[in-house]
């Protein structure tokens, strides 16, 4: 949260906002109250100048003037602004401070020693060390340690096993048949040569593509939205989608709306390069973290109390890491707020085929079709990554119904555009339905399967779980676990489970998740093999934590 | 004496002084806080209409107003987007792509269409593709199988990769690179960041490198691409540095200087240099001695250096490329400034599968970009067959030697149809571009005289090039033409369409 604040703009300071209002008060009065004096012999500055009727407006001018070109010589003269907070020594991360102190004074001396020698270290932005400063939360650090050392049953059965990394490979096998069986036709298609592939092509993605992409997407919502192939652009995976919109839908220091717990990785796309603050709406267990609209209005007021402009929601439905699915009433209950707000929505889609609860996923673009509002403040993200199992490939998808969005958007698709061949190989694959069909359903069937199984093995060690129908993920309460009931006591538990127990998942704080002791497991990356080995680890970390405790 | 001043009673006597200044001046300072926080941000460019509106489009406004009162669950007034982007939105006003736009609905085919708009302004090189046809034919299949036997290695390239690229590709393309440079520099596949093309290179480069308001030099004639990549998202200034006919548009260190100094009277900090070399759009390579003098002069001034090198595989001249990492010293301090842009698009002849990468000796920038190869990722199917492409160095060898060669062909049939016509051409030994010199065609020596003969040889003639001033180039009547999608039966075809402009 503080690192959030002193991103933004310091003017937007709430603290200076309300000194700014009260020592303006104090001087009106007092300035009232002595005006009355009788004339004597008076102080002022530019006494000469300002004596004589024009006294009044030059005695305020000149000092205005004076000090504001004051400010502008020193604005201009300073460096430039910059936005992160300097480096606190209690800091941990060896990069920052070499950013900011370390190359300076090491270079300074050697500039010296150098027969050409050069005045300062090359410079970095401060936005650039800004992410590098951001790459330090655990979720990344996790990340990290598995791919050093990655589990295998054979290879490596000491090594750490992947929970924390949203991806599917529960049907891989079924994208390997398909491919022995299509084989060359799968990226050649009905073409003969492949040469018309190598040049350029619009950057927002082949019309064929997105033909198939919006067929297969009212597929998931199985007919009751359908979606117009030209309101789509294509981007290299659903983070620059939402980066994109973010983007396009505001300013920086403007902010989004964002409940929580959300996907730790918003935090990279919405502020990094866009400069947008992320304000977490907190839900409860006790709601089973579902979305409350006066949370969501509290914030957006508070927001603009500290005079925040408030863009947008932001929100994955199925829901990323809880794995609930939005009802239909919340979705028009949302677009009612943005409506009355007037600000945007975005709805972040990605696992919509892959739920697997039986209940009724009800996508935006269907609940809009539904709905008497403004179509052109709701944004769809959606990407085959998930649904597809094709993480590897990295297909996003942005629908819009705003037109001004979808020209930006196609326009700043040149920096995130996806192969050709890629294009073609999915256009094969997405075009063969009955394979599209049949992947769906065993999809969702075997989620199901391993989310039981998950689920049940968490529930013999005691662990519980919030009941999630959507998503590749399992909310876990650990709370049990935990020695003092806090953030650190969750970074404690998440630092075992990761050193002892050897399996990386994902604590709730890096979701923003307000109560300690949540984890999220992403079970989607398992062999059936793997579950009692992962329960194993867990027993014996809790067993460590009881025996402490 | 009676003496009229703000705020009498309070600054009266012995604090009269101080008070009698402070005082307005913080009430001024608040005053000026105060309309700052709530003045809506300044958008990046001109607003779309002479009054600054919230609504991106205004004619949007009245007809959502009337519609909110009818509507019962009615908002008050239409989906606003950002400023920053609102300029972006708009149609494209740069004649590079009103040009691209324009050729693209009407394109010249000798059989279907053989009175459409002929291309010159697309960077594309098309001299090659049936090499890579014939590759893509034998290879592809088992390019992309497993090592087990299986046919198809797709579900192994389905799951998740590293977003800043496979290691084997970063591997394959730093010997690609040294190759191109005769192997006097050796490319170190650790220092490398793939992206989706060379345009998100640039931009991250551009994001890492300055903050929003900051500035980089950028010698003229440049790519028009780069008032996109550089500017639109990340915040920056392009300063042009004009390089002159008389010099063959070879920047020089005085007009570096100059621009370097007067960006600093206006209080822009300038954070670096970006080049193009093999030069977009004259052709022309930079000397040794130019780059080093760049370099000494960005240790000067203690900036950046951006080296687009996307041609340095397309030299059909006699000229050496010498790459910017070749110069580089020991020197750590050198090295952290010098980034180097490089992409398949142009030299491989694969702009379609958009692979692109960051060289770079900086560690913080290293370590940045790798983060942000999120936003702009390969897929692993194309980083795949790329490996295999770019492993078989037999089949690189032929290309690269068959490309140059192509390229040289149709350059020299290009200006011999030129010069025929009597018309100028600045020298050039690399890239697919001709820059032409058409100042004896236009009517006033002046860009308004440039627009006249880019619209006659567009609407007209049926060709479409792009004008200099689209390139910011200050000397008008210079056109950039990419010969590499012409055909030998091509050339003649252009050159009599030239030929009518330049008689009418």
């Amino acid at each position: 949260m503080t690192r959030t604040r002193s991103y933004i703009d310091r003017n937007l300071d709430p603290d200076e906002d309300y000194r700014a209002a009260a020592s303006s008060k104090t001087t009106s009065s007092g300035g009232g109250g002595g005006s009355g004096g009788a004339a004597m012999r008076v102080i002022v500055p530019l006494q000469g100048i300002v004596q004589g009727r024009g006294g009044l407006v030059l005695g305020s001018v000149i000092p205005c003037a004076l000090f504001y070109f004051l400010r502008l010589y020193l604005k201009r003269h300073r460096s430039g602004p910059s936005k992160t907070p300097p480096p606190s020594p209690s800091s941990s991360s060896d990069q920052l401070t070499d950013v900011s102190t370390g190359v300076l004074q090491r270079s300074l001396s050697r500039a010296y020693l150098s027969p050409r020698g050069s005045a300062a270290p090359a410079h970095v932005s401060s936005r650039a060390a800004s992410v590098l400063k951001d790459g330090d939360s655990p979720y990344f650090v996790g990340l990290k340690r598995f791919q050093e050392d990655p589990y295998d049953e054979l290879a490596n059965p000491n090594g750490i096993i992947q929970l924390g990394y949203a991806e599917n490979k529960l049907c891989l096998d079924l994208v390997r048949e398909w491919a022995l069986a299509n084989g060359r036709h799968a990226i050649l298609g009905d073409e003969l040569s492949i040469s018309w592939l190598t040049t350029y092509k619009p950057f927002d993605g082949l019309m064929k593509l997105k033909l198939v992409v919006a067929e297969f997407m009212s597929q998931i919502t199985e007919g009751s939205a359908s979606f117009d192939p030209s309101q789509l652009v294509l981007t290299a995976g659903s983070s620059t989608a939402i980066e994109m919109l973010t983007f396009c839908l505001s300013d920086p220091g403007n902010a989004f709306l964002v409940p929580t717990p959300y996907y730790p990785g918003f935090d990279g796309d919405v502020k990094w390069r866009s400069g947008v603050e992320i304000i977490p709406v907190p839900c409860r267990s006790a709601d089973n973290f579902s979305l409350s609209i006066n949370a969501l209005d509290r914030a957006f007021y508070q927001a603009k109390k500290r005079g925040v402009r408030v863009r947008g929601i932001i929100l994955s439905n199925p829901s990323n890491p809880v794995g609930t699915l939005l009802k239909r009433e919340t979705l028009y209950d949302l677009l009612d707020f943005v409506s009355e707000k007037n600000i945007h929505l975005v709805c972040n889609e990605i696992f919509a085929g892959s739920s697997h609860g039986g209940e009724e996923f009800v996508s935006v673009a269907e609940a809009v079709k539904s709905e008497d509002c403004d179509r052109s403040r709701v944004h769809m993200v959606y990407g085959l990554s998930d649904d597809m199992c094709l993480t590897g490939f990295n297909i996003g998808v942005i629908y819009s119904s705003n037109n001004n969005v979808l020209a930006a958007s196609k326009k700043l698709s040149r920096f995130t555009s996806i192969s050709t061949l890629t294009q073609q190989l999915l256009i094969s694959m997405l075009s063969d339905a009955s394979f599209v069909q049949n992947f769906i359903r065993v999809n969702q069937k075997r989620l199901q399967k391993m989310y039981g199984e998950f689920v049940a093995g968490l529930k013999k060690l005691g662990i519980k779980c919030t009941k999630s129908t959507g998503g590749f993920c399992c909310w876990a309460d650990m709370s049990g676990l935990i020695r003092s009931y806090n953030e650190k006591g969750e970074m404690e538990l998440w630092g075992k489970l990761l050193n002892i127990g050897k399996i990386n998942v994902t604590p709730g704080s890096c979701c923003q998740c307000i109560e300690p002791g949540w984890f999220r497991f992403c079970f989607s990356t398992l062999s059936e093999d793997d579950v009692p080995v992962v329960m194993e680890r867990i027993r014996k970390v809790s067993e460590s934590c009881k025996s402490l405790g | 004496m009676r003496l009229i001043v703000p705020l009498q009673g309070v600054v009266q006597g012995r604090g009269g002084l101080l008070m009698g200044s402070l005082i307005p001046c913080t009430l001024f300072y608040f005053l000026q806080l105060y309309l700052k926080r709530h003045r809506s941000p300044k958008p990046p460019s001109a607003p779309l209409s002479p009054y600054p509106s919230p609504s991106p489009n205004l004619s949007e406004l009245p007809r959502s107003a009337s519609r909110s009162n009818l509507s019962s669950r009615g908002s008050i007034s239409p989906a606003r987007i950002s400023n920053r982007v609102s300029s972006i939105a708009r149609p494209n006003s740069s004649l590079y792509y009103v040009g691209l736009d324009r050729s693209l609905e009407d394109p010249y085919d000798r059989l279907d269409n053989p009175e459409g708009i002929i291309q010159l302004g697309l960077s594309e090189n098309t001299l090659c593709l049936d090499l890579i046809d014939e590759w893509m034919s034998e290879n592809l299949n088992s390019s992309l199988s497993e090592g087990d036997g299986d046919e198809f290695g797709l579900a192994r390239l389905a799951t998740y990769q590293p977003f800043d690229g496979l290691m084997e590709l970063k591997v394959a393309m730093a010997g690609f690179m040294s190759q191109i440079v005769g192997d006097r520099v050796s490319f170190d596949p650790s220092q490398m960041v793939i992206t989706s093309g060379a345009t998100p290179a640039v931009e991250m480069l551009c994001f890492c490198l300055a903050d929003q308001g900051n500035a980089f030099l950028v010698p003229t004639p440049y790519y028009p691409g780069f008032d996109r990549d550089m500017i639109w998202r990340t915040g920056v200034e392009l300063i042009p540095v004009h390089c002159r006919s008389t010099d063959n548009f070879t920047p020089s260190i005085t007009a570096l200087d100059q621009a370097f100094n007067q960006a600093k009277k206006r209080g822009i900090r300038v954070r670096g240099i970006l080049i193009c070399n093999p030069s977009n759009p004259v052709g022309n390579i930079l000397l040794r001695e130019t780059l080093y003098s760049l370099l000494d002069f960005a240790r000067e001034k203690n900036i950046h250096i951006i080296s687009d090198e996307i041609y340095a595989g397309s030299i059909h001249g006699n000229e050496e490329f010498v790459s910017m990492a070749e110069i580089l010293g020991e020197e750590d301090t050198d090295k952290e400034r010098v980034h180097i842009v490089y992409g398949l698009s142009k030299d491989l002849s694969v702009s379609g599968f958009r692979v692109g990468c960051i060289y770079s000796f900086n560690e913080n920038i290293l370590a940045a970009s790798k983060r942000l190869a999120r936003f702009c990722s390969v897929s692993s199917l194309t980083q795949r067959l790329l490996v295999s492409l770019l492993s078989d160095s037999r089949f690189i060898t032929r290309y690269l030697e068959t490309n140059r060669r192509r390229i040289r062909e149709v350059y020299d049939m290009f200006v011999g149809g030129l010069r025929q016509l009597g018309v100028k051409w600045a020298e050039g030994s690399a890239g697919f571009y001709c820059w032409v010199d058409m100042s004896g065609l236009i009517r006033s020596y002046s860009e308004k005289g440039e627009l006249e003969l880019f619209d006659k040889l567009l609407n007209v003639a049926k060709i479409n090039m792009t004008p200099g001033s689209a390139c910011h180039c200050i000397e008008p009547g210079w056109f950039r033409c990419c010969f590499a999608t012409l055909t030998p039966e091509d050339i003649p075809i252009v050159m009599e369409r030239i030929r009518r402009i330049a008689d009418g």
